[in-house]
């Protein structure tokens, strides 16, 4: 991990020490507004998970025998848009990722470019948030590799990600730079079908299944979030569940 | 097991303000964590050993329940909110009751309490349905009931707050020991459901002995704190 990337790990972590539970409103500076009767256990929740995390361990990794025969598929299984179509039936050789916002180098991704770049395999447990687990081998490149290529800018602190179902989300730099925070073309050895979220997904392992989001369409780096959809950083939360899903 | 001199306290039924108060907080966050835990168990109503489980995966139980996956929003935000106050409130509790010696005065059983004689004798009190608390043991809990609140504190609270941890994937990656403790994640999952469960069966038989036994006095001593005098509150 550059300098940039690590001085920007630990100011965003040391960043919540500062506000702590305050206010009830924002639980890290520019970040997702934590409002509603939950905003207090959320707030408590994401601050305690923080400092028990603070030494950005690992989760558990599972040799190839323990990956689960099935792994389910739910919300979009086949996002039904002509474009996204289109490019499923060009096997998405046509597919580009853009990355923009607060970055030195913005540009955009093919799949080729990101197969070319390192990659890291992981085995990891799935936890849905709907109760269920399964586990899965990912491969993809480092979301941190990534940033770095493109360099992000100083003020950066947090990352978008869209999807083509419209659905997107945000995660600060401590979850977005974890070495297991990867974007994965690759399931269980094969090409990341289309059910699972072809041809990239986000896998972020130490929260909820619902933060791992499928068929990413685009990345942007930002300084702050409260002025995305309702400030509350991301889609999940506007439907009132908690922005980081820890537990 | 003599290994102290019987102390009888004044009156069981009467209450000091912060065992009520933290017992309320208690059983209101509990009966939240029992009706969000429900929506929650709704989502996915089977029961796994294991690291793995879903809903068309083999499972150990299947639960009598239909799978409903619009509960799992409210269920989850109230449940996680109960559940903090349940285990801060829960904490205040036992630690007032182990520095304050509450705990080894009023709930751990006195050495001739655990005869053989004497269990059988509560026990068969309690299978009459009839009221346990009267006589000379009026003035202590008797030895089924201090029995039942060590295990629902000392147990069964504890092994609610550490399961339902290992179902955090952020708890877990600081603490991978719990996947041990409990033998995975839906292990964990089923041994919270099970716990619950015997939480549930120690409120139905909780209320049902506060019905059994004096329940104005019992309850005037649990929220006001005070018992009108004693012979008079006898039902
Ligand atoms: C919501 C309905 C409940 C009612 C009406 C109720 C009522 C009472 C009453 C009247 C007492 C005093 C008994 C006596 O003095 O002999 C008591 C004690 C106790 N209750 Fe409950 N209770 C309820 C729920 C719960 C729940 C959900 C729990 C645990 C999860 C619980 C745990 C206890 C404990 C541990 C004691 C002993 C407290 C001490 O002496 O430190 N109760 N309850």
């Amino acid at each position: 991990m550059s300098n940039l990337s690590r001085r920007q790990l630990i100011l965003g972590s040391s960043a919540l020490g500062a506000t702590g539970l305050l206010g009830g409103c924002e639980a890290l500076p520019g970040g997702p507004r934590f409002d509603g009767l939950y905003a207090a256990s959320d707030a408590l929740t994401f601050a305690v998970q923080r400092f028990l995390l603070r030494h950005q361990r690992l989760v558990r990794e599972f040799p190839p025998e323990a990956i689960s025969a099935v792994f389910p598929t739910i919300n979009t299984t086949d996002p039904d848009d002509a474009e996204y179509k289109r490019l499923k039936a060009g096997g998405f050789a046509e597919w580009r990722l853009p990355v923009s916002g607060l970055v030195a180098r913005p540009q955009s991704f093919s799949l080729a470019d990101l197969r070319a770049m390192p990659a890291r395999t992981q085995v990891t447990l799935h936890s849905c948030e709907q109760g269920w687990s399964a586990i899965a081998g990912w491969t993809g490149v480092p979301l941190a590799h990534l940033l770095n290529t493109v360099g992000l800018q100083r003020e950066a602190r947090f990352i978008v990600i869209r999807s083509v179902d419209g659905w997107w989300d945000s995660y600060d730099l401590f979850d977005a730079l974890h070495p297991q925070t990867i974007l994965a073309y690759g399931m269980n050895g094969a090409d990341l079908p289309v059910a699972h979220g072809a041809p990239l997904r986000l896998r972020v392992e130490r929260q909820l299944g619902y933060k791992s989001l499928k068929y990413l369409t685009a990345i942007e780096a930002v300084a702050r979030l409260d002025g995305l959809g309702h400030g509350r950083g991301g889609m999940i939360s506007d439907l009132g569940l908690p922005w980081y899903a820890g537990i | 097991m003599s290994r102290r001199p019987t102390r009888p306290v004044a009156d069981p039924a009467r209450h000091a303000l912060w065992v009520r108060t933290t017992h309320w907080i208690g059983a209101a966050a509990f009966l939240a964590l029992v009706v969000s835990g429900t929506g929650i168990l709704l989502a996915l109503p089977r029961l796994f050993w294991g690291e793995t489980g879903a809903n068309d995966a083999p499972a150990w139980i299947v639960l009598p329940l239909p799978v409903n996956l619009d509960q799992t929003g409210w269920g989850r935000n109230l449940h996680l909110l109960a559940a903090w106050v349940f285990v801060l409130n829960g904490a205040v509790y036992l630690a007032a009751a182990t520095l304050g010696g509450h705990l080894y005065r009023r709930l751990l059983p006195d050495g001739d309490q655990l005869g053989p004689r004497h269990l059988f004798r509560d026990l068969r009190a309690h299978l009459r349905l009839g009221s346990v608390s009267d006589g000379a043991e009026a003035n202590r809990y008797n030895a089924l009931q201090k029995l039942a609140y060590c295990a629902v504190l000392l147990v069964l609270a504890p092994t609610m707050l550490l399961s339902g941890l290992t179902m955090s994937p952020g708890v877990t990656t600081a603490f991978p020991e719990l996947f041990w403790l409990f033998g995975g994640r839906q292990s964990a999952r089923t041994i919270h459901f099970l716990a619950a469960t015997l939480l549930v069966l120690f409120l139905a038989v909780h209320l049902w002995q506060v019905l059994a036994n004096r329940p104005l006095a019992l309850m005037r001593g649990m929220t006001i704190g005070r018992t009108a005098s004693r012979g008079t509150d006898t039902p």
